[in-house]
C-alpha cells in the first residue's frame, strides 16, 4: 500500500473511532437535560438520578472524544498537507468555530459536573446542560459543515490550482449542509436515545426490577420514536439532495447505471462487476424515481453518464443498504414499545422487545458508522468533489504505515479500557443501591 | 494592524495560554505521580484533583485552537509542517490521547490506580518535550525542501545542542510553573503541609529554568545568528523576565504573597515569550516562510477575526464564571464544597 493508501487508512481508522465518542458526546447531553429537568419538575428522584448516572458515564466518553478528536484536528494537517493548504483558506472558518463550540462545552461541563448541590434554586444547575447542549451540538454543525464543503464546494473561484475570490459563508452554507447538518444531528441523538434504552433494558433482562429502569426504557423509547422518524425524514431529503447534486453518489448506493425516469430501488443483492448484472436484489419499481425526486416518472441519473475515472466504488450499495435497514428496525422496535404501551392491558416491557431494544444499541452505532462511510466513500475519487482529487491530496512523507500502526495500539488500548472502566463504573453499583444511598456523589 | 500581525499576535497569545495552564496541568500529572512514589500522596493529591477536575478539558482547547487557528491564518504552514512533523507530532498526538483519557479513567472510573496515574504523570513531561522540537525546527537547518517533499532532518534534529537546549528549558519551566501555581492554590486552601512541600519544589525548579534558559540563548546564537541579533533588539524584554524572576523567586523564598509570586511568573513566561515571538518575526518558518508569503486570503482574514471577537465575548464571561466557581472561590478550594 503507498502513501495515500495509508494515509486513507489511518483518517478511516480515526474518524471511525472518534464518532463513536463523539456521537455520545453529541447526543446524551440532551438527554442528561431532559432527565434532569424531568427530576426537578415532577421532584422525581428516579429522573434525578438517572442524570447524575448518565452524566459519570458521559464523562469518560468525552474524555475519549475530545482526545481522538484533537488527533483527527491534527492528522488533517499531517496526513493531508495539500488538501489544508489548499482549502485552509475556505474552510479555516467553520473549524475556528468548531473549536469555540468545543471551547463553550469544556467549560460548561466542568462547571456542571463539580456543581450538582452548589445553588439553592434546582434549576440553576439545570441551566448549565443548556450551554453544554449548545456547545457540543454546534460543534457538529460546524465540523459537518466542513464535509458539506468537500462534497459540494462552493465560495471560491479555481484559478491556476489556487483559490482566490473566497466567501467563506458561501462555502460554509454550501448546498449539502443542510440536509447533512439535520442527518447527522438526529441520527446522534437517536442513536444515544438507544444507547440508554439498551443500558436499562439489559438491566431489565438481568432481573432488576426498579422503577428507575422502566422510567427510564420509557423516556428513550418515546423520545426515539419521534427521533427515528425525524432521522428517516431527514435521511430521505438528502437523498433527494444527492439526486440532484451528487448523482454519482445516490447512483453508486443504488447501482443504478442507465439514466431514465421510472428508475427502480434496488435492496439487496449481488453486481457482477464485468457486466454490471445484478442478481438477487429485490427490486422495487418506480421507488428510486419517487426517493429522489417524489415523482414515479422523475428522471433519476446513472452511473454511465459519469466518467468512470469518477465512480465511487460500488460496495457502497452495501453499507447505504445497512444502514437504511437498521434506520427501520429502530423505528419498529420504538413503535412496537409506544404501541404497547398505548394499549394499557399489555405488558410493553416484555422480554422480546427488551431484547431487541439491547440490540438495537450496537445496531444504531452500526448505523452511524455505515452511514458515513458509505458518505465519505461515495465521494472518491475526490477529496474536494470536481477540484482536488485524494490522490493529489496525501502527504509526501513516506512514514504515514508506521504511524498507522501507532494510532491502531492506541484505539485499541484506549477502547478496551474505556470499556472496561464503563463497565466497572456501574457494575457493583446498580441504581437502587445508589438510591438507597440517597447521597450520591459524583 | 494588519491581517498578518494580527493574526500571529492572537495565535501567539493562545500558545502562551497553553504554556501556563498546560504548564500546570502537565507538572501537576507529574507530581501528583510522584507524590505516590515518595509517599506523600495524602499531601499533594487532594490539591491538584481539586484545581484539575473542572478544568482538565479546557487545557487541551488551547492547544487545538492554536493549531486549528494557524492553519486558518496561515494555510501554508499546513503543508510546511504538517509534511515534516508527520513522526513527531503523531508521537504527540498519541502521548496526549493517553494523558487526557487516563486522566478521566483514574479521576471518574477506577480510583487507585498506579497505572493509570503514571500514564498521566510520565507523559507530563514527554508532552512538552516532543511539542517543543516545533520551536526548535521553526528556526530552520533541520528542513530540507526538495521539490515537492519536505524532509524533517532527524539526525541533526537529535544531535543538535540547540534542540536539546529548548527540550530542557520546556521540562524545567513546566515544573516550575506547575509548582509555583500549586503553591498558590495550596496557600489559598491553607493546606500548609502541601504548600511547603510544592514551595520547595518551586524553589528547586527555579534554578534549571534559569539555566537552561540561558543555554537556549547561547544555543541560539551558534544555530541562528540572525535571529539572536534580532532578539537582542529587544533584550529589555528579557531583562524584565529575569526581574519577574527574581521577584518571584524572592517572594516565595520569604513565603509571602503566592498569589502575587505567580502572577509575577506569569509576567515572567510572557516577557521572555513573546520577546522571543517578536524577534521570530517575520519567519514561520525561517527561512521558507513568512508570516507575509503564508497568510490566508483577505475575506477570511477577516471573517476570522470577527468570529474571533464574537467568540471571545462568549468565552471570557465564561472563562470568569469557572474561575469564581472552582478557582476563587475559597470554600471549593478548601474541599467545602462536593
Amino acid at each position: 500500500m503507498g502513501t495515500v493508501g495509508w494515509s486513507r487508512g489511518l483518517t478511516e481508522m480515526t474518524l471511525a473511532f472518534h464518532i463513536l465518542f463523539a456521537t455520545v458526546g453529541v447526543g446524551v447531553p440532551v438527554f442528561i437535560s431532559i432527565a434532569e429537568w424531568l427530576g426537578i419538575r415532577k421532584k422525581d428522584a428516579h429522573y434525578m438520578l438517572m442524570a447524575r448516572r448518565w452524566a459519570r458515564g458521559f464523562v469518560i466518553t468525552v474524555a475519549v472524544g475530545v482526545v481522538t478528536g484533537t488527533c483527527i484536528g491534527l492528522q488533517l494537517s499531517l496526513l493531508w498537507p495539500e488538501f489544508m493548504r489548499l482549502a485552509g483558506n475556505v474552510i479555516g472558518l467553520p473549524l475556528f468555530m468548531e473549536t469555540f463550540a468545543f471551547f463553550f462545552e469544556a467549560i460548561f461541563l466542568g462547571i456542571y459536573l463539580y456543581t450538582w448541590n452548589r445553588f439553592a434554586n434546582p434549576y440553576v444547575h439545570w441551566l448549565l446542560t443548556l450551554p453544554v447542549i449548545l456547545g457540543s451540538t454546534g460543534s457538529a454543525l460546524f465540523i459537518t459543515t466542513v464535509n458539506g464543503f468537500m462534497n459540494t464546494p462552493q465560495g471560491f473561484t479555481y484559478e491556476n490550482g489556487a483559490l482566490t475570490h473566497i466567501d467563506p459563508l458561501a462555502a460554509m452554507l454550501n448546498p449539502a449542509t443542510p440536509s447533512k447538518v439535520a442527518h447527522v444531528l438526529f441520527s446522534a441523538y437517536l442513536t444515544c436515545a438507544f444507547l440508554l434504552a439498551m443500558i436499562a433494558a439489559f438491566s431489565m433482562l438481568r432481573g432488576r426490577k426498579d422503577e428507575y429502569y422502566r422510567k427510564s426504557v420509557r423516556l428513550n423509547m418515546i423520545a426515539g420514536l419521534v427521533l427515528a422518524l425525524v432521522t428517516i425524514i431527514g435521511g430521505d431529503a438528502s437523498a433527494k439532495f444527492l439526486a440532484k447534486a451528487q448523482p454519482e453518489k445516490l447512483a453508486a448506493a443504488e447501482w443504478h447505471f442507465e439514466t431514465g425516469s421510472r428508475a427502480a430501488l434496488v435492496v439487496g443483492g449481488r453486481l457482477n462487476q464485468e457486466t454490471s448484472e445484478i442478481s438477487g436484489a429485490l427490486e422495487i419499481p418506480w421507488a428510486l424515481s419517487i426517493l429522489a425526486t417524489n415523482d414515479p416518472d422523475g428522471t433519476v441519473i446513472g452511473l454511465n453518464d459519469i466518467p468512470k475515472d469518477e465512480w465511487p466504488p460500488l460496495y457502497v450499495h452495501y453499507l447505504f443498504d445497512a444502514m437504511v435497514g437498521i434506520g427501520f428496525y429502530l423505528l419498529a422496535v420504538s413503535a412496537c414499545f409506544v404501541a404497547l404501551l398505548a394499549v394499557k392491558r399489555r405488558n410493553a416491557y416484555n422480554r422480546w422487545l427488551l431484547t431487541a431494544m439491547v440490540a438495537g444499541g450496537p445496531l444504531a452505532f452500526l448505523a452511524i458508522e455505515l452511514g458515513w462511510f458509505y458518505a465519505e466513500v461515495g465521494r472518491q475519487p475526490w477529496i474536494i468533489r470536481g477540484y482536488l482529487r485524494v490522490s493529489d491530496a496525501a502527504t509526501a512523507n513516506a512514514h504515514v504505515s508506521v504511524t498507522f500502526w501507532m494510532f491502531a495500539v492506541l484505539y485499541a488500548v484506549l477502547g478496551i479500557v474505556s470499556l472496561f472502566v464503563l463497565a466497572r463504573l456501574f457494575h457493583n453499583k446498580p441504581a437502587e443501591l445508589e438510591l438507597e444511598a440517597q447521597r450520591i456523589i459524583l | 494592524m494588519s491581517i498578518e500581525q494580527l493574526g500571529i499576535t492572537v495565535l501567539w497569545s493562545f500558545l502562551y495560554g497553553y504554556l501556563i495552564i498546560g504548564s500546570i496541568d502537565f507538572g501537576a500529572g507529574f507530581y501528583a505521580y510522584y507524590g505516590r512514589l515518595i509517599g506523600k500522596e495524602s499531601i499533594i493529591g487532594p490539591v491538584i484533583s481539586r484545581y484539575l477536575s473542572p478544568v482538565w478539558e479546557v487545557t487541551n482547547v488551547f492547544l487545538v485552537f492554536f493549531f486549528v487557528g494557524i492553519v486558518g491564518f496561515f494555510p501554508e504552514t499546513a503543508y510546511y509542517y504538517g509534511t515534516a512533523l508527520l513522526i513527531p507530532g503523531s508521537i504527540a498526538l498519541v502521548l496526549l490521547s493517553i494523558r487526557g483519557s487516563f486522566y478521566a479513567f483514574a479521576n471518574y472510573g477506577v480510583k487507585k490506580n498506579t497505572f493509570y496515574l503514571l500514564a498521566y504523570g510520565a507523559t507530563g513531561l514527554f508532552i512538552p518535550a516532543s511539542l517543543s522540537t516545533v520551536f526548535t525546527i521553526s528556526e530552520g537547518g533541520f528542513l530540507d525542501v526538495r521539490g515537492h517533499e519536505v524532509v524533517l532532518l532527524m539526525e541533526e534534529l537529535f544531535y543538535s545542542a540547540y534542540s536539546w537546549a529548548v527540550v530542557l528549558l520546556a521540562m524545567s519551566s513546566v515544573l516550575f510553573i506547575s509548582s509555583t501555581f500549586l503553591a498558590f492554590y495550596a496557600a489559598r486552601a491553607k493546606d500548609g503541609n502541601a504548600l511547603e512541600l510544592m514551595r520547595r519544589f518551586a524553589l528547586w525548579g527555579g534554578i534549571p529554568t534559569i539555566i537552561s534558559s540561558l543555554f537556549v540563548f547561547i544555543a541560539l546564537r551558534n544555530h541562528n545568528l540572525e535571529h539572536f541579533q534580532r532578539a537582542l533588539d529587544v533584550w529589555w524584554m528579557f531583562g524584565l523576565s529575569l526581574l519577574s524572576f527574581a521577584i518571584a523567586v524572592g517572594l516565595i523564598w520569604k513565603q509571602r504573597s503566592y498569589g502575587a509570586a505567580f502572577v509575577m511568573v506569569m509576567l515572567q513566561f510572557a516577557f521572555a515569550f513573546y520577546g522571543y515571538g517578536q524577534s521570530h518575526l517575520p519567519y514561520l518558518l525561517y527561512p521558507y516562510l513568512t508570516v507575509y508569503g503564508g497568510v490566508t486570503n483577505p475575506a477570511m482574514g477577516r471573517a476570522l477575526v470577527l468570529v474571533f471577537i464574537a467568540g471571545f465575548a462568549l468565552l471570557v464571561p465564561s472563562i470568569i464564571l469557572l474561575l469564581r466557581l472552582f478557582l476563587f472561590n475559597a470554600r471549593y478550594v478548601k474541599g467545602e464544597l462536593a
